[in-house]
């Protein structure tokens, strides 16, 4: 796991090699970047990394992308990171600039994206002061890292960055922050590539436990009821493939987690869809009613478990994670295995297939119940009933019109449920989501990151009105760097799942969730102008018979970023549900616009003792 | 709940020991003692942690612990199988007539007396905790004016070492 050792004149007679370049330490930060062949940049400079902004302008290999708030530089590297599986590189100032990056490592910490966070620091002789723009970043983000470096000698740069990016991108992958003092950054000192990492304490990589990998294939291939429970990991593993031959060897039922969304492709027949809050009851029910959950990559999210202690009560477990710490910190695995999802899912496979010939029909009696929940609850929506467009049609003739190929990136709340569920997901890393950490805001930079990694790629950023608010000045990275992202904004005029939650546990009494940028409303501000005013293409949606015109012109312009205010109801409601605290067999389907919470739940499997009462939040 | 006592071995780089008692406390975990010296391997600190916790919530703290990437190990020592001794130093009022009676304590836990004026002994004790826990408890009579007591400090017994086949750079 280590950088090839650096070449060093073993043989005394050997020509010596030349004397390394004297260089500053901020155009080792620069060239180091370059030797780690890293070709984007997101970033905002200032004083304390002023320095890097120099050699900046001469990079040959590295494009430096201006940004107008740090957050969107981070959470652009997360787009960036998260579409094409590189790490995703944010430059900061100190201070301030250090801070806003938090949001982003954050994020990044919670949904295991490879980041690399540079931040320039005060000089070292001023640390500790409170000197002007100067925060203790490595210690503000101590608990939303991997690691961390704070690097106060010139000579010091080129390990510093070299270990954080193969910390950031090894493993579990995650956020490394990098703090350079601004001295650091002026000093020169003898450039020495490439270096040695010297990380004694990190072994990221686990040998796969044959024994367990066995043992988890007779568990398969005794089970009655298995469900593959595939959760983000298997994303960032690139082990999409593995787990398609396993599926289609095994016969098992595959759900696919929030950050799984097109680890498993949507058209397979044996994916169920997306568990959880807010997945469809075929997946809740599957996982709920499962003898034998397979877990890959995933890690018992209480959004996916519900109430941990009624989660899949006749279950066994196989957890399959490359972080040790994630197997036994929800539930109990009775099989754990540690190590790479790729890795694990390939030796799984042979492991069962060794076990010889497997009926024709495998799991038969479960297929017949499931299908059965299939067709009794299948995915669906009620269109609205106010004249407004129905959310769900929107962001259906988006992913329809749009296709698999294209990247697909949300904010987070009503919409972003949506986009998880109406979308057909054919392949990894399309979809791009804030999951762990559910950081509104997140869509536009991170669109337009994953755009600049896969600029032949339609990139959407599918978004709230009020998400958009947080970070739409990122348009105006967008339209100066030509970065032509999508926006669909859909715009019901309020902070929309806090107001289903207010519409269902609340009594309807909405508190400070009306934004007033929708229909009937003073539109502040109105997104149309708004886009106008970035140099952005706007277009407003009000009919159901303009959604596929619009979303088309859209896909049709490429020479600046388009935005879509798509005036959607305020009432409709992400559905299926299963409430806060409360256990997975209560998942609620409901068709109906604004269903009665107390109304008689539908089909069998479902519990209809369920009271609001039970909801805790 | 139950006392548990780890010994790290990390690498000794600055923010080191904010990492791990962070590690603690996000966890809500109450760090009972903490000792922080050198090893006997250069670039290597020992930190022997004790926690009361239960064994599941440990074992989460455990494998967190290891995630950070300046902890090369970590081991938990059994009261059985291993030294654990604290050291303490602590200052006792004294008069003329109290005196004999506290010496006689010094001499009855094996501790010693490293500063003496007419009003006041300081007595040291290197030893385990009931022992110190004794002392201090007999002393307590007489008054005790300032008292000073380190982390436990704890070995495995026997002839291996934490830092045999650890990975070296």
């Amino acid at each position: 796991m280590r950088a090839p050792a650096r070449a060093t004149g073993g043989d005394q007679h050997a020509t010596r090699a030349p004397e390394p370049e004297l260089i500053t330490g901020a155009e080792a930060v620069v060239r180091t970047l370059e030797l780690l062949g890293v070709t984007d940049v997101f970033g905002l400079p200032g004083g304390a990394i002023l320095p890097v902004y120099d050699p900046l302008l001469n990079a040959k290999t590295l494009r430096h992308i201006l940004v107008r708030h740090e957050q969107g530089a981070g959470h652009a590297a997360e787009g960036y990171a998260a579409a094409s599986g590189r790490v995703g590189v944010a430059i900061a100032t100190s201070g301030p600039g250090a801070t806003n990056l938090v949001t982003a490592i954050a994020d990044a910490y919670m949904d295991s994206v490879p980041l690399l966070a540079i931040t320039g620091q005060v000089f070292s002789t001023l640390m500790g002061t409170d000197a002007f723009q100067e925060a203790d970043i490595v210690g503000i983000t101590m608990p939303v890292t991997k690691h961390s470096f704070l690097v106060k000698k010139a000579e010091d740069i080129p390990l510093a960055i070299a270990s954080a990016y193969h910390i950031a991108s090894t493993g579990r992958p995650g956020p490394v922050l990098v703090d350079i003092t601004k001295d650091a950054q002026q000093a020169t000192a003898p450039f020495v590539w490439p270096v040695k990492l010297d990380l004694p304490g990190y072994r990221p990589i686990a040998k796969v436990h044959g024994k367990q990998v066995q043992a988890a294939a007779q568990l398969l291939a005794a089970a009655k009821r298995p469900v593959l429970y595939v959760g983000g990991g298997v994303i960032r593993a690139r082990a999409s493939e593995e787990l398609r031959v396993l599926a289609d060897l095994t016969g098992a039922p595959v759900v696919t987690t929030l950050m799984a969304r097109g680890a498993f492709p949507d058209s397979h027949p044996s994916n169920l869809g997306m568990p959880g809050m807010h997945g469809t009851v075929p997946a809740v029910l599957a996982l709920q009613e499962s003898d034998l959950l397979i877990a890959i990559g995933a890690r018992f999210d209480d959004r996916v478990t519900g109430k941990a202690s009624l989660f899949a009560p006749e279950a066994k477990v196989v957890h399959i994670d490359i972080d040790p710490a994630e197997i036994g910190k929800i539930r109990i695995a009775e099989v754990p295995i540690v190590g790479d999802a790729k890795e694990v899912l390939g030796d799984l496979a042979a492991a069962f297939r060794e076990l010889g010939a497997r009926p024709a029909a495998p799991y038969a009696s479960w297929w017949a119940r499931l299908r059965e929940l299939q067709a009794e609850f299948p995915l669906g929506y009620s269109k609205t009933t106010d004249g407004l467009l129905s959310p769900q049609h929107v962001i259906t003739r988006i992913g329809e019109l749009s296709g698999p190929e294209a990247v697909y990136a949300s904010g987070v709340g009503q919409h972003q449920m949506w986009a998880a569920q109406f979308i057909g997901y054919e392949r990894p890393n399309s979809w791009l989501n804030s999951g762990g950490a559910g950081t509104m805001g997140y869509a536009v930079p991170a669109a337009m990151g994953a755009k600049v990694s896969q600029p032949d790629r339609v990139v959407w950023a599918i978004d709230g009105d009020g998400c958009f608010q947080m970070t739409n000045q990122e348009l105006a990275t967008c339209v100066i760097n030509q970065i032509p992202i999508k926006v669909a904004i859909i715009n019901n005029s309020s902070l929309g799942m806090v107001r289903q939650w207010q519409t269902l546990f609340y009594d309807g009494r909405y508190s400070n969730t009306h934004l007033n940028t929708g229909h009937g409303t003073a539109r502040v501000p109105d997104f149309v102008k708004l886009a106008d005013a970035y140099g952005a293409l706007g277009i407003r949606v009000e009919k159901e018979e303009d959604v596929d015109a619009a979303i088309r012109l859209a896909l049709e312009t490429n020479d600046r970023p388009v935005v879509i205010d798509f005036v959607v109801s305020a009432d409709a409601m992400v559905w299926p549900m299963v409430p806060q605290g409360v256990s997975n067999s209560g998942v609620q389907y409901a068709r109906d616009h604004a269903p009665a919470w107390d109304d008689e739940a539908p089909g069998s499997g479902i519990d209809p003792d369920l009271a609001a009462g039970d909801v805790t939040e | 709940m139950s006392r548990h006592v780890l010994s790290l071995l990390v690498e000794d780089k600055p923010g080191l020991l904010t990492r791990v008692a962070g590690l603690f406390a996000r966890r809500g975990f109450n760090i009972e003692s903490l000792a922080v010296g050198t090893s006997e391997v250069q670039g290597l600190s020992r930190i022997t942690v004790v926690v009361d916790v239960e064994e599941l919530p440990l074992e989460q703290v455990t494998k967190q612990l290891n995630k950070l990437i300046n902890v090369i190990k970590i081991v938990e020592l059994e009261a059985d199988q291993s030294v654990l001794h604290e050291h303490v130093l602590v200052k006792v009022k004294v008069d003329a007539a109290t005196r004999p009676q506290v010496l006689e304590i010094v001499e009855l836990f094996r501790a010693q007396v490293v500063d003496v004026t007419p009003e006041a002994l300081v007595i040291e004790l290197v030893a385990g905790s009931q022992r110190t826990a004794g002392l201090l408890k007999m002393l307590e009579q007489y008054g005790i004016r300032e008292l000073a007591q380190s982390g436990l400090l704890a070995m495995g017994r026997g002839p291996k070492s934490i830092t045999e086949r650890i990975p070296r750079s």
